[in-house]
């Protein structure tokens, strides 16, 4: 991929990192990677498929609006990356530990089967200061993670799962240097170091949902355009970054462009795509005097635009501020495993100093004691109930990801499986959210109408023309052969087909949204366009209504709009809700007790889906619409919703059933302990014996999911 | 027993040679993107001869 010897000399080389969003696959790697190389001055390309970004190595000359021109070339809309804090990785900084506590507990495992199988005298204490060697750096090293988070807790006077984990390997680590120093015949190394490796195992897990769900963090102001062409006082235009516009400066927006910042028409006549401001599904007018707003999309033609508020001034900051505000409720959410261990913590430490007195007072000596009840602490450090939430939910997530839903967080399933109410959004949700032409006047056309049609319409970047060309081209309608194709801004597509002149464009008289295809001087078409429900949308509300989820309708598009997606639904409906309004409707639900699923695309909905008890969100969403979902699924069918919720459930199912295997083995354990008769061979084949079968039964998830 | 004062410290060397690639990789940024490497096999470069 890169091209090395071009004889640049190489401290003159710029890094830039481009967004690249609709990057998917491999074919788009190798496309975005071997457009960008074939520009001259450009040294090397790399992307990134996880944080969908490319970086670049290039000369000083190039600057950005070559690099996006160059992708935008290639099919690839781009945006240079707002260095937005970079988002530090959550599996990161969890592999080194896991690595060596690994590496560690296999080589001290090599010790303990010696010892086990009858070591003796000098070999023993051999054997036993060798695993010392290995063992206490490597715990010190690898109990990192919980010994920083046990410690945060203890602080803040709360107790987490990582304070009896931090106390159990402290004290079997004390005992262990204890036992090899005096010649003892126990040491606890491999006990302790196989527990870190199957906890750290377990975070490993849980921390790779959670990148996942980062590699959109820094999507919200990637939704502005990151600079426009700005108009000079004696005509020239230059291009400006975001960041440097000021009010007062004038914007030239071309079509198909979002706008930087918000501003007022100055010339031009154009429409804007506000549906992922205000889910508003018809593209607004806009003539000179109007206010238009950062973020929406420049649908016809060229407008010169006065900035009037910039940055965090502008309608888009106001809702990153609301959706900040409502994420901060969420966060005070507790997960499963962290309630879990707030009992969990107290027993086992009470039984831990129970079993010290008893047997002190049964008269067997501080050391005899002593040892007792670390054998305690170690038997029940909680490592299959460590295991019991992530296994389940990444299995669960891994099974759900085939299907086309993604999980962003492992407490989305959790908070995903208490839901008891949805409401969803209608454009872009309920339906499609792009227009599709209607099926009667398609099919009216005939078949050279057709291929002139999609000729016409695949020159255009007007939502309807898309609409049109999608439908048509999945009919297999062939491309007619134009010349002298033109396209006038506002009015539509003109060219020249064997010698008649044809045309799509705006139709003279027209209900809604419309386009009229005239072909010499047969009489002409009027295809209408309307926004669909998507498929499988009655049948999936009623699955949802048969999981005991009432749902309804929540958009802030106009009344007559949504009143027609109600009826066609059979929903209620609250139509024209500003995004604040949205919140406080959850708020309202959430007031009366019930726990409220939000599924939502746009920007708008954006405070909502942060501020529901679980969300989710279309693939075709705005990024901000993803990035505050918990779950987001791709694909047309709204079945999605069911089917996680579903899944969410019988991974809580799972989970509840993982703890009482875990606790089950603890409650078998623990009188051994107490008594006195576990020995670290006993220890280790029962931590790994719950490990594996908490870890089995999480596995049948991945059947019960994938089979619905 | 003799043959322990060859094998252990071979066999911790080798662990230890393992833990030192793992470190090297993990330092090199092969670990960064995931996703990408799993895709990355895929991608045709017939065109990309000149490379």
């Amino acid at each position: 991929m890169t091209a090395l010897a071009r004889g640049l000399a190489p401290d003159a080389q710029v890094h830039s990192v481009l967004a690249v969003p609709g990057m998917h696959c491999a074919g788009c790697m190798g496309k975005v990677e071997r457009g960008l190389s074939a520009l001259e001055g450009v040294s090397s390309a790399r992307t990134n498929l996880t944080a969908r970004t490319v970086e670049v190595v290039h000369q000083p000359g190039l600057d950005m609006p070559d690099l996006v021109a160059a992708l935008a070339r290639a099919g690839f809309e781009a945006q240079p990356r707002v260095i937005v804090e970079d988002a530090p990785s959550a599996v990161k900084p969890l592999l080194a530990p896991l690595a060596v506590a690994a590496f560690a507990c296999m080589n001290v495992m090599l010790m303990s089967v010696s010892i086990w199988s009858g070591a003796e005298g000098t070999t023993r204490d051999m054997f036993h200061w060798i695993s010392a060697a290995i063992g206490v750096p490597a715990i010190v090293f690898s109990g990192r993670p919980f010994f920083s988070s046990a410690f945060a807790a203890l602080r803040r006077g709360r107790t987490n799962m990582d304070v009896p984990i931090s106390i159990g390997v402290t004290l079997a680590t004390c005992l262990s240097l204890y036992e090899t120093v005096t010649h003892g015949q126990e040491a606890w190394f491999d006990g302790t170091l196989m527990l870190l490796f199957f906890l750290l195992a377990g975070r490993c897990l849980d921390a790779m949902m959670r990148d996942r769900a980062r590699a959109g963090v820094d999507s919200l102001l990637r939704q502005a355009a990151s600079g426009a062409m700005v108009v000079e006082s004696d005509g020239a235009t230059r291009w400006v970054a975001a960041a440097a516009l000021a009010p007062g400066m004038v914007m030239r927006v071309a079509s198909g462009e979002r706008l930087a910042a918000d501003g007022e028409v100055i010339a031009g006549l154009s429409t804007f795509d506000q549906s992922l401001l205000t889910g508003e599904s018809a593209p607004v007018p806009a003539k000179p005097g109007d206010p238009v707003h950062a973020g929406t999309l420049n649908v016809e033609s060229p407008v010169d635009v006065r900035v009037t508020a910039i940055g965090q001034d502008t309608a888009l900051a106001e809702i990153a501020r609301l959706m900040d505000a409502a994420g901060q409720s969420r966060s005070a959410y507790v997960r499963i495993a962290d309630r879990a261990s707030r009992l969990y913590a107290p027993a086992v430490h009470t039984l831990a100093a129970l079993s010290f007195a008893g047997w002190m007072l049964a008269g067997a000596g501080v050391y005899h004691s002593l040892v007792i009840a670390i054998a305690v602490l170690i038997i029940t450090c909680p490592c299959a109930l460590g295991l019991a939430v992530p296994v389940a939910q990444v299995v669960a997530a891994g099974a759900l990801m085939k299907r086309g839903i993604l999980v962003k967080d492992g407490s989305a399933l959790e908070r995903l499986a208490d839901v008891d109410r949805a409401l969803l959004d209608k454009t872009g949700t309920l339906t499609l959210g792009r227009p599709v032409p209607d099926e009667a006047a398609i099919a009216g056309l005939s078949a050279d109408e057709a291929s002139v049609a999609l000729a016409l319409a695949s020159h255009s970047r007007h939502p309807l023309s898309l609409g049109l060309s999608q439908a048509l081209a999945a009919r297999g309608v062939k491309v007619a052969d134009l010349v002298d194709v033109q396209e006038v801004p506002g009015r539509g597509v003109t060219a020249i087909w064997n010698g008649i002149s044809v045309s799509l464009g705006k139709p003279v008289a027209a209900d809604g949204m419309a386009t009229a295809l005239s072909v010499g001087d047969r009489p002409a078409r009027v295809i209408g366009f309307a926004d669909r429900i998507r498929p499988d949308a009655a049948p999936a509300l009623a699955a949802l209504q048969a999981l005991g989820i009432e749902c309804s309708i929540l958009s802030g598009d106009s009344v007559p709009a949504v009143a027609e997606a109600a009826r066609q639904t059979g929903l209620t409906a609250q139509a024209a809700a500003s995004p604040s309004d949205k919140q406080a409707a959850i708020a309202r639900l959430q007031g009366a007790g019930r726990k409220v699923l939000m599924v939502g695309d746009g920007l708008n909905d954006g405070p909502a889906l942060a501020a529901a008890n679980a969300s989710m969100a279309p693939g075709s969403a705005s990024d901000v619409g993803r990035q505050a979902s918990d779950l987001v699924f791709t694909g047309d069918s709204l079945m999605a919703l069911p089917r996680g919720v579903r899944a969410a459930r019988a991974t809580m199912r799972v989970v509840r059933q993982n703890f009482v295997l875990a606790i089950g083995y603890n409650v078998l354990a623990v009188p051994l302990a107490i008594a006195g008769l576990v020995t670290p061979l006993l220890a280790a084949v029962a931590m790994s014996t719950s490990s594996l079968i908490v870890v089995a039964n999480s596995l049948r998830l991945a059947r019960a999911t994938g089979r619905e | 027993m003799t043959s322990l004062a060859f094998l252990l410290p071979i066999a911790l060397g080798m662990g230890l040679t393992g833990l030192a690639a793992f470190f090297w990789a993990l330092k090199k940024g092969q670990f960064s993107d995931l996703d990408g490497a799993a895709a990355r096999i895929l991608i045709e470069d017939e065109d990309d001869d000149d490379k």
